[in-house]
């Protein structure tokens, strides 16, 4: 448990500390950038650029050695791959474009191509002359492990980067996400801004390939966003909701990892952003499964206890054990089944109701308000004291529920 | 085209090919529902599966991993649902939630169990073998006819031909309520055709195809046929049964050519050494369906005119 604590605040290692530092600023530029692809309804679209990635840093580690390098450039090998995913992005908008191909067949198509691509420039590599092993397969599913001071500050330092870009351009990114026709309306020139959010999924794509991998990298940019959503209906919170969401996940999946053997940084934090996820969608307060658990046993409740109290005020028998008990709960029934006299009371008044709508779409006119019968809602929402005393000149005076 | 070739390249090509065609036939029906990419979400999740299949079998003989890889890949599929279902999110972002979770952990397993003295990992699970599944007691085209020899081939060509017939016959026996479903669900269920059912069955159906091909080709080949035969012919032709037969021939092209291209090309170039062959089928059916998306005759939308 120590190891985990140190790595936590940091204490395992100057690299093991950058690289944490690395993954949640990645993780909460992912989220957030995520975001606006997930607005979009894009958000598959960064798993055809993140196999994109791969023929890149092939090519770049390639192009290196044939000019006499040694290929391990990272920030190279970064730029490469940035090249390749950019090429992907084009792909899928020009077959989107131009064929009546989907935007899924074309996502599928370029991710496979582009990623097939790249393991043949990878068996390239590994049978090239320069021969040693290039370690460019760690960029399939990362590796934090051995990371040069130098590669974690890279890392480090384009999570930073991309953190900023997105501040700077929240606003005109969410009018666009949300509403594009309404941004093109306001002047603002969406198509620009549609880029702009795609070189921002890119960075965070490429930056995150030595920590996270290529197959994985998306995870930081779905799963925050899909986190964030659960929690809040205001795009403003979202975007930074999601960033924390991805900026934790990051940060205890990097300390997780540099806590113990065996314990590799991509999976580890895709599982904590998972975690996180199937906690939100048990717990979240609206949209969670547990709240809606929750709504829909107190809608149960009352449609059993309304349906009792008719009963009641019929002098029928109650015979369905779930009614029994909501009424029992309340008092209005004793524990043989027969009403108290609040229970009679309550009964005669929801009996009264019954009758008052009954006159209420008779003498009403206005469908909008006796529409809002539902059997549930007091009358009293529904109509003003004076309409109600109207209703009750047509019933006559009220009328006692025997026992 | 000696011995050498009945030795070394008949049997991948074959398997490369039925593979294919096993993939593509099922990935027809999965475009035109919009569902492309459940091929790529099921090929994420083999991982998971074979891994634990191994750890609860502790073999790697062929039925365990094949069921350990239909059981992910259901389970996959439900997760999808559930998501979709239960957070109300849209299905492309459940899909990614689904598969990065389970591919994580499929991952997480292999590095905590230690599979270091077998063959499985990650890269095998991407890549596939596809170059050493050869048919070791071939002497030349004569061993066709000779049943030590023939009892001798790979089992996963076996396995990959019962698949492939198995399809076949699935998609021609269920051809008139698929299209119908795939085309106006609407009307298939006023027809009383099952149509939640067809779409299941459908997904099941595509899953074990992948599962089939996975082991032999890796999940590159499995993705890109799902794909991208499917999506050429769809650029061929207006007709379901013509566009499943260009399919199968996009398919076998990309199979033939790109295996043949990744071992005797970089010959040709000089190079002394091949190059992945499950890559190369990949980047072949992806030439293919530039040409048809630049070429055909039926690549444009309705009233879009073609350019």
């Amino acid at each position: 448990m120590t190891s985990l604590f140190d790595a936590l605040l940091l204490q395992s290692g100057y690299n093991a500390a950058l690289v944490a530092i690395g993954a949640a600023l990645l993780g909460f530029a992912g989220g957030a950038a995520g975001t606006f692809l997930f607005l979009r309804k894009r958000a598959l679209v960064s798993d055809a650029m993140a196999h994109a990635t791969l023929p890149g840093v092939g090519l770049a580690f390639i192009l290196m050695v044939a000019l006499g390098g040694d290929g391990r450039s990272l920030p190279i090998l970064l730029a490469g791959s940035a090249v390749t995913a950019i090429l992907g992005l084009l792909a899928v908008d020009w077959i989107v474009r131009h064929t009546r191909l989907p935007e899924d067949a074309a996502i599928g198509a370029v991710l496979s191509v582009f990623f097939g691509i790249g393991v043949v420039l990878l068996t390239v590599v590994q049978t090239m002359s320069a021969g040693r092993q290039a370690g460019l397969e760690d960029f399939l599913l990362g590796a934090t492990a051995g990371m040069l001071f130098a590669d974690a500050m890279t890392i480090a330092t384009g999570g930073g980067l991309a953190v900023l870009a997105v501040w700077l351009l929240r606003r005109p990114m969410t009018l666009v996400a949300f509403d594009a026709e309404y941004a093109a309306s306001l002047g603002l020139d969406t198509r620009r801004i549609d880029l702009a959010i795609m070189a921002l999924v890119m960075a965070v794509t490429v930056v995150g390939l030595k920590i996270v991998g290529l197959v994985m990298i998306v995870a930081l940019l779905i799963i925050p966003p899909v986190i964030a959503r659960f929690w809040t209906d205001r795009s403003g919170r979202m975007i930074w909701g999601a960033g924390l969401a991805g900026g934790l996940s990051g940060y205890l999946g990097a300390a997780i990892s540099a806590s113990a053997q065996d314990l590799p940084t991509g999976p580890i934090i895709v599982l904590v952003a998972s975690a996180l996820f199937f906690l939100s969608l048990l717990l979240a307060p609206v949209r969670g499964v547990l709240a809606a658990l929750i709504r829909h046993l107190r809608f149960q409740a009352r449609v059993h206890r309304r349906q009792g109290l008719l009963a009641i005020a019929r002098g029928e028998p109650i015979h369905d054990p779930l009614t029994l008990r909501v009424l029992r709960r309340e008092g209005l029934i004793r524990p043989d089944g027969v009403a108290t006299d609040a229970g009679r009371g309550v009964a005669a008044k929801i009996a009264r109701d019954e009758r008052r709508w009954d006159i209420a779409r008779e003498v009403h006119q206005d469908a909008g308000l006796t529409g809002r019968y539902d059997g549930l809602t007091p009358i009293e929402e529904v109509f003003t004291s004076d309409e109600i005393a109207l209703f009750d000149r047509h019933l006559g005076a009220p009328r006692p529920v025997r026992g | 085209m000696g011995a050498d070739f009945v030795q070394f390249s008949l049997t991948p090509i074959l398997i490369g090919s039925l593979a294919a065609i096993a993939c593509a036939l099922p990935g027809n029906f999965l475009l035109l529902r919009r569902q492309a990419l459940i091929g790529d979400a099921i090929s994420h999740v083999v991982l998971p599966g074979i891994v634990v299949a191994f750890l609860v079998t502790g073999t790697l003989a062929a039925v365990p991993m094949l069921l350990g890889a239909a059981a992910a890949a259901i389970v996959a599929v439900v997760l999808i649902e559930a998501i979709k279902r239960l957070g109300r999110i849209e299905p492309g972002a459940a899909m990614g939630v689904s598969f990065t979770f389970l591919f994580a952990l499929g991952v997480l397993i292999l590095e905590q169990t230690d599979t270091s003295s077998v063959h499985i990992d990650v890269e095998h699970a991407l890549m596939g073998n596809l170059e050493s599944l050869i048919w070791f007691r071939a002497e030349g085209w004569g061993s066709l006819f000779d049943p030590a020899a023939l009892a001798a081939l790979p089992e996963e060509l076996i396995r990959l031909a019962v698949v492939a017939l198995i399809l076949s016959l699935l998609t021609w026996l269920f051809w008139r309520p698929l299209k119908i479903s795939t085309f106006d669900e609407g009307f298939a269920r006023g027809l009383g055709l099952p149509v939640g059912l067809i779409g299941f069955g459908l997904v099941v159906t595509a899953a074990v195809a992948a599962v089939a091909a996975f082991d032999a080709v890796g999940s590159i080949i499995v993705i890109a046929m799902f794909i991208c035969p499917p999506a050429a012919a769809r650029l061929m032709t207006n007709d379901l049964a013509t566009q499943v037969g260009w399919s199968i021939v996009f398919a076998v092209l990309s199979a033939v050519l790109g295996y043949v291209l990744a071992g005797y090309g970089p010959l040709w170039l000089g190079a002394s050494n091949a190059v992945s062959a499950a890559g190369m089928i990949a980047a072949v059916s992806g030439v293919i369906l530039a040409l048809a998306c630049l070429f055909g005759p039926c690549r444009a939308r309705v009233g879009v005119g073609a350019g």
